[in-house]
């Protein structure tokens, strides 16, 4: 194994893979990369297993040395990444020669970019996965985000590597929208008139106190028909939740597993990744799919994503 | 039964209309029943006081198949002999710095501290099921008398096994966490360990006794 220096780590680094999904029974939610298609598509690219831990940076990247050199693909957002002043391109593998750094800032368009290393970044394994669940601080590096100074394991530089490519198309097919679809929350008649149409047709913006747990999303009140008390139950990831204060919340990643609040509405599958890519102040709208096209579109996803043929030249 | 899709891949099926012990009776057999089973397409499964919340591969079924699933096995659940409860005792050092909230629930309650903590620990409690955080068992059925709202701001960090009361439940947080209960006291206990198995020290379907300690029994039991 090689090493990785955190020289400076961003703002919320931390590492995660495909989650821990299954845990529902003891209370722990799947966690996992915000978006699950760029850390696929990145470690596929390195010839890694698709859910090799990663590093999740999220809208300002870190310095990292690499003394022993690695190989690594930058997958998501785009954040500057540069190394020796030289830019580095998102989505193709770069041999990083031992006593380099990679430099990152700001980013230029989505929230979220993957740093994959061939070989993975090594951590203990908690149930199964190597996320980070940052609200209980298990998972992952200390359960925690990364810090100016840790010293993480990773794969060893390979000089050899050959230099996957993908195909031309696939990232505009996979690119993370601005208008996510979803189907009818278990709820959903108990919101009023206006309330549905409103999130048909209304303009969402996500707040600043949004996080892998949750999104917040202002905009129109959305209003129940009555006040009806509901009792507690699983909450699905992608579920948009109403608070009596007629604030949408939507729950992501690291969600309660369970939740008390009436849910409108949920993000389909096929959407989710788009999710991981949104940023504090970005205006969102919602378009409502019955369950058989949702299905459709997860299916037609799964395959795309599970083709090496049709991913990659 | 009823069932509900919550999402293009998820469907809650709902095993009663009331919080009790009889509903909790039919989601724990439904449980037990669908942790035996090998199904392929099962990723997920979320019990909740009346329901299970069912995440599948829709990719191999839809939502048409996973309920004629769940019913068949609903089904075999009556055949099944009632499920045993397991017993855990949580001792509990009440008010003080432990439990910030429990004059405050007194005074609304119009009830001295003392009796708010004789009702806490007078009931033997369902674990109902597990949220929210890993570990986090949500115990019922507080008693009606000390029932209070959560707190409007939730706090941004409550300590590890600090035992709140909301409404008609009560919890202890096994983690530092945020947290909207009213904290009452604090437990030695560590209720999640990940080095321990099982993790949790409260499972679905346990039932737990609240104990009342000293602080001298507190800093005791946290040195052991």
């Amino acid at each position: 194994m090689s090493l990785l220096v955190v020289e400076s780590a961003g703002l919320q680094t931390t590492v995660q893979d495909f989650g821990r999904e299954g845990y529902g029974a003891l209370g722990v939610s799947a966690s996992g990369a915000a978006d699950a298609v760029a850390l696929r598509i990145g470690n596929l690219l390195l010839e890694n297993k698709a859910g090799a831990p990663a590093l999740e940076m999220t809208l300002t990247g870190g310095t990292f040395l690499f003394p022993d050199g690695a190989v690594i693909c930058l997958a998501g957002a785009n954040f500057g990444a540069q190394m020796d002043g030289r830019a580095l391109e998102l989505w193709r593998p770069h041999a990083i020669l031992p006593g380099k750094r990679l430099t990152l800032g700001a980013t230029r368009d989505f929230a979220r970019c993957y740093l994959c290393v061939a070989g993975g970044v090594g951590v203990a394994d908690f149930m199964g996965s190597a996320s980070t669940h940052l609200l209980s601080g298990l998972g992952g590096w200390e359960g925690r985000a990364l810090r100016k100074g840790d010293v993480l394991q990773i794969g060893s530089l390979q000089m050899n590597i050959r230099r996957r490519k993908l195909r031309p198309g696939v990232l505009e097919i996979l690119k993370p929208e601005k208008k996510l679809r979803v189907t009818r929350g278990p709820q959903f008649d108990w919101f009023s008139e206006e309330a549905r149409g409103a999130l048909e047709n209304g303009a969402f913006v996500v707040n600043e106190d949004s996080n892998r747990v949750g999104l917040r999303l202002d905009g129109p009140r959305l209003a129940m028909r009555e006040n009806a008390e509901m009792i507690s139950e699983g909450a699905p990831v992608g579920a948009i939740q109403v608070t009596p204060s007629g604030q949408a919340i939507l729950l992501f990643v690291e969600q309660q597993t369970t939740g008390g609040y009436p849910k409108i509405a949920n993000v389909i599958g096929t959407d989710l990744h788009s999710v991981g890519q949104l940023r504090p102040r970005d205006t969102i709208r919602f378009e409502e799919v019955s369950l058989v096209a949702a299905r459709e579109l997860w299916i037609e996803r799964k395959k795309l994503l599970g083709s090496e043929e049709r991913l990659f030249e | 039964m009823r069932f509900q899709a919550a999402s293009d891949q998820t469907l809650l099926v709902y095993l009663g209309e009331e919080i009790g012990a009889a509903t909790h009776e039919r989601v724990m057999r439904l449980l037990r029943l669908l942790q035996r089973e090998p199904i392929q397409w099962l990723r997920n499964i979320q019990p909740a006081y009346c329901s299970i919340l069912i995440t599948f591969d829709s990719s191999a079924v839809d939502h048409a198949e996973v309920q004629a699933t769940i019913s068949e096995l609903e089904n075999r659940t009556k055949k099944l002999p009632p499920v045993s409860h397991r017993l855990v005792e949580v001792p509990v050092c009440y008010g003080g710095e432990f439990g910030p909230d429990l004059d405050w629930v007194a005074e609304q309650r119009g009830l001295p501290a003392d009796k708010v903590v004789e009702l806490h620990i007078a009931p033997t409690y369902h674990a109902y099921f597990l949220g929210f955080a890993p570990g986090f068992a949500y115990l019922g059925d507080l008693a009606q008398e000390i029932a209070v709202p959560r707190l409007e701001t939730p706090r941004k960090v409550v300590a590890a096994g600090s035992v709140g009361i909301a409404g008609r439940q009560t919890a202890i947080y096994p983690q530092a966490t945020p947290g909207g209960w009213r904290l009452i006291g604090r437990t030695p206990l560590e209720i999640f360990r990940t080095d321990r198995e099982p993790m949790g020290m409260i499972a679905i379907g346990d039932q737990v006794r609240f104990r009342p300690i000293t602080q001298a029994e507190f800093l005791a039991a946290r040195r052991a």
